[in-house]
């Protein structure tokens, strides 16, 4: 596939955004200072069980919370070490590399101030930077470049923001215009997707269940023999088996570092992965999460390649809306739980850590004796890379990009 | 309202209707068959067709751009046969062995140039269909309920051509001949349609002639009996009424003649509708046991009216009609009841569909029908309140999911039953997905299925969406659920 198959056309742009742009009017942020900076937040739709990714494997509750399914540094496969107390999961080797050269933090415990459980409010919360759900109509990085705009440290004219995905995610909506960049390929409905309606016709519509099955079944045929192409543009073809999910994943997030190496692109960006919502078969060391969080490991790979020279001033944030249940539920998954991980990648990253102030896992450490109990305002991580990376006011952060959040510091020393 | 009578609005504009969009239940009101009823008193005409050309117009169009496209392709081929002329004046030896490989290379350019030629008139037809499905398709979106508009679409599919034969056509064709008609008598619509250029050329009724007729003497070629059978089977009586090969033949022979004025012999005129003598066999014909003795276009008029007013015409279109909107198995009774309208009013085809939707029979039934792909979709875009839609994508996802607009494989259109379709269930969701990915900035699945479900919907769907992990996925399931596929 070659690289110019990735420019956008001016069709796509404009199907996706409505909104025109010009390159050569592509603003660098904080010239001023010899930076310039990017930033990529990745949003992982469905609340990700962060004890599945990154293990308290030094907790002594650890083993007796998840029984078998716990990830541990002499399981099969071994979990990764990351340091005294924490390892990650098998599947992101990308990942553990990275952090061993400092190029990448991992957050633990952390969770927006939505206590709630809905997926809807808490993507809301998560992307639009205020306290309560449906309160605004757009996001807090949007708002953040505005106020740069207004400070006069990034040029106001054109666009700035890039939005991957035919929606363009709330985290980047609002009045600074943004450039969304549409793949080409379409992602088929989720397995994910398909097992909850095949549930759902189970219990309302036996004809069309039996039919759905029959199609599932048939794919998953299709797959074990290897005959399905995991690019493939027919989206009448089989469903998306993992491979299909790696390559979009791959090809988002490295389409998305390749504007943002650009030197007339965008230096921010936004894009959204679904698929994480692990009510059943979770399968931390294989399984649904474990090929998620592959997927991801590997789209870390294409943006730290696709960046080039510019990694060393890139950060990518990678959010949820929520974790999930401490426990494993009775159909070897978990349900929706508050607190989770935050993954930090990027040249830019003073990284090789795990942060975390770590609450505990006995019953009576957990969030309402089912969550990994959040001890870290995701804000003040947020926070902190925009005062330090982007250099946005502290004040500004408090009042108009996260408002309401002067009793949450930023973060320090994110960025190095 | 009480819950009872919005469960009948919703299902009045599932089942009757083209699927509830916001605000539509209000307008439905407590007397959803009035509101049915109703509808039908309002004209069908489309203003947005103002500026689109006549199917007589649209076919002039294509043929002039065919006449073009060939005189340009034949001057290419002159223009590089003349070059290569020029470049070999003298051959020497050498080059005269090397002449094979150069022949080839010159063919290789003549044909080049005549495809580049070929290029640079695109066919006209194309864009035609794709303007004629979007003003469809934003009628479908704009009715209140689309009681009428479904009626359009039903005799639309059951009087069908195909845009694979006559694209140019094909959306003129269902103004012209069907939507006119619709909700007149059924009569007048026969006559409409089977005199239509589009159904002419489609069922291959051009170029029929008679064994006796002017032109049929002097040339091999002759009758062609696919019109008379099709009328016969699919359109008026129905296979198995009765009907011979005899029955065929004579009405095959009472139909030459019926043909259009050829595009390039009339400028004004080309492509309408025409009767050409030299075509027609001469003579009476017996059809069904009566003797028709005209002698022009009346003849084939008169088999025409004598079909419309059949019995089993009736017990046709009745049959038909119950099975699209309310079951694949109708209540015989309101089969029964439909037929007796329409011999009691002579085919008033809005009389018909009052009598359907008077009758408890059909309400009373589960929501067992799958709606048609096309129904589907726009119900979906319907119940997001988008009014305006990308043809080109519109018709691609239609063709995806087995229903292209205008292009059934054969004359007996699509399908109304649910084996025929269900197996595309996995298509929809994809379909579905990719929908639901695109809107999910401007819908909420939370309102829909209350502002425009009224929460008449499966508390299990109800939850699926509220478990959803994305809007995305919400609207999918809601698009996905049974309440939303089936009416």
């Amino acid at each position: 596939m070659g690289l110019d198959r990735h420019l956008p056309t001016r069709r796509e742009l404009l199907a996706g955004s409505g909104a025109l742009f010009a390159w050569s009017q592509m603003p660098r942020i904080a010239r001023a200072e010899g930076r310039d900076p990017r930033l990529l937040v990745v949003i992982l739709r469905g609340a990700l069980d962060g004890l599945g990714a990154v293990a308290p494997v030094g907790d002594p509750d650890w083993v007796s919370l998840r029984g078998d399914r716990a990830l541990l540094l002499d399981g099969k496969p071994p979990a990764l070490p990351l340091d005294s107390f924490f390892a990650l999961n098998p599947a992101m080797p990308n990942l553990h590399r990275l952090y061993k050269s400092g190029k990448a933090a991992i957050v633990h415990a952390t969770a927006t101030p939505y206590r709630e459980r809905s997926h809807f409010d808490g993507q809301d919360v998560l992307e639009s930077g205020f306290t309560r759900p449906g309160a605004t109509a757009s996001g807090w990085l949007n708002r953040a470049l505005l106020a740069m705009e207004s400070g006069g440290r990034v040029d106001p004219r054109g666009s700035r923001a890039l939005g991957i995905g035919s929606v363009t995610p709330l985290v980047v909506r609002g009045s600074a215009p943004v450039m969304t960049w549409v793949p080409q390929k379409l992602l088929p409905a989720s397995q994910d997707t398909q097992n909850r309606l095949l549930d759902l016709y189970q219990h309302t519509d036996p004809k069309l269940a039996s039919v759905l099955q029959a199609r599932m079944k048939l794919a998953s045929l299709d797959g074990a023999m290897g005959t399905g192409d995991p690019m493939s543009d027919d989206p009448t073809l089989a469903p998306p088996g993992i491979a299909r999910v790696r390559a979009y994943f791959a090809e988002a997030a490295g389409t998305a570092a390749r504007y943002l190496a650009k030197p007339d692109g965008p230096r921010v960006g936004a894009m959204g992965f679904v698929g994480w919502d692990t009510h059943i078969a979770e399968g931390a060391s294989s399984g649904q999460l474990y090929n998620l969080l592959g997927a991801l490991d590997g789209a870390f790979a294409a943006i730290e390649s696709n960046m080039g020279e510019i990694w060393h001033e890139t950060v990518v944030a990678v959010v949820t809306e929520f974790g999930r249940t401490a426990r494993i539920n009775g159909t070897q998954g978990t349900d929706h739980g508050t607190g989770t991980v935050a993954f930090l990648i990027g040249g830019g990253l003073a990284g090789g850590r795990v942060i975390a102030d770590w609450p505990g896992l006995k019953s009576a450490q957990l969030f309402e004796d089912r969550d990994l109990k959040p001890t870290t305002d995701l804000r003040a991580v947020l926070k902190g890379l925009l005062r330090d990376h982007l250099r946005v006011e502290e004040k500004i952060l408090a009042e108009t990009v996260f408002p309401g959040s002067v009793d949450v510091k930023p973060m320090g020393g994110l960025v190095g | 309202m009480s819950n009872s009578a919005k469960a009948e609005a919703v299902l009045a504009l599932h089942r009757f209707g083209m699927g509830p969009r916001p605000g539509s239940i209000a307008s439905v009101g407590s007397d959803p068959r009035g509101a049915l009823i109703a509808e039908l008193d309002r004209p069908l005409t489309l203003t947005a067709a103002a500026g689109l050309p006549t199917s007589a117009k649209a076919y002039r169009t294509v043929a002039d751009a065919n006449a073009r496209r060939t005189a340009r392709v034949k001057q290419a081929q002159q223009q590089a046969k003349k070059q290569q002329m020029a470049a070999a004046p003298a051959m020497s030896e050498d080059q005269a062995q090397g002449q094979g490989q150069g022949q080839t290379q010159d063919k290789d350019a003549a044909e080049m140039a005549a495809k580049q030629a070929a290029e640079a008139v695109p066919d006209p037809g194309r864009p035609m269909y794709l303007q004629e499905a979007k003003l469809r398709t934003e009628a479908a979106l704009a009715a209140e309920i689309g009681f009428a508009e479904r009626l359009v679409w039903f005799w639309s599919n059951h009087f069908c051509i195909s845009a694979n034969k006559i694209q140019s056509m094909s959306g003129a064709y269902e103004r012209e001949a069907v939507r006119a008609n619709a909700l007149g008598r059924f009569v007048d619509l026969l006559l409409a349609v089977e005199g239509h250029p589009a159904m002419l050329f489609y069922l291959d009724n051009l170029e029929s002639m008679g064994a006796n007729s002017i032109a049929g003497i002097n040339r091999s070629r002759g009758l062609n009996e696919n019109i008379a059978r099709e009328i016969m089977e699919l359109h008026t009586l129905g296979v198995r009424t009765g009907y011979t090969q005899d029955d065929v033949i004579s009405f095959a022979n009472v139909m030459t003649g019926w043909t259009l004025v050829p595009p390039g012999a009339d400028p004004q005129h080309g492509g309408e509708f025409t009767f050409n003598p030299r075509l027609h066999e001469p003579g009476g014909q017996t059809v069904l046991g009566r003797r028709y003795e005209q002698e022009d276009a009346e003849q084939g008029r008169a088999v025409l009216r004598d079909l419309a007013a059949h019995p089993a015409t009736a017990t046709h279109v009745a049959t038909k009609l119950a099975r699209h909107f309310v079951a694949d198995e109708p209540p015989p009774a309101l089969v029964e009841q439909m037929a007796k309208t329409f011999r009691d009013t002579e085919g008033d085809l809005k009389q018909v569909a009052i009598a359907m939707v008077s009758s408890d029979d059909a309400w009373r039934g589960p929501p067992s029908k799958l709606k048609r792909p096309g129904e589907w979709v726009v119900g979906m875009v319907r119940a997001t309140g988008i009014t305006t839609v990308d043809p080109v994508r519109f018709t691609g996802g239609q063709e995806l999911l087995g229903e292209a607009l205008w292009r059934p494989s054969a004359p007996k259109g699509y399908p109304d039953d649910e084996a025929s379709w269900i197996d595309g269930v996995g298509r929809r969701l994809d379909i579905a997905n990719n929908f639901a990915e695109r809107i999910t900035g401007m819908a909420d699945p939370q309102i829909i299925i209350e502002d425009v479900f009224a929460s008449e919907i499966a508390p299990e769907v109800k939850q699926a969406v509220g478990r959803a992990e994305s809007r995305q996925q919400a609207l999918a399931l809601l698009f996905m659920s049974a309440d939303f596929q089936r009416r």
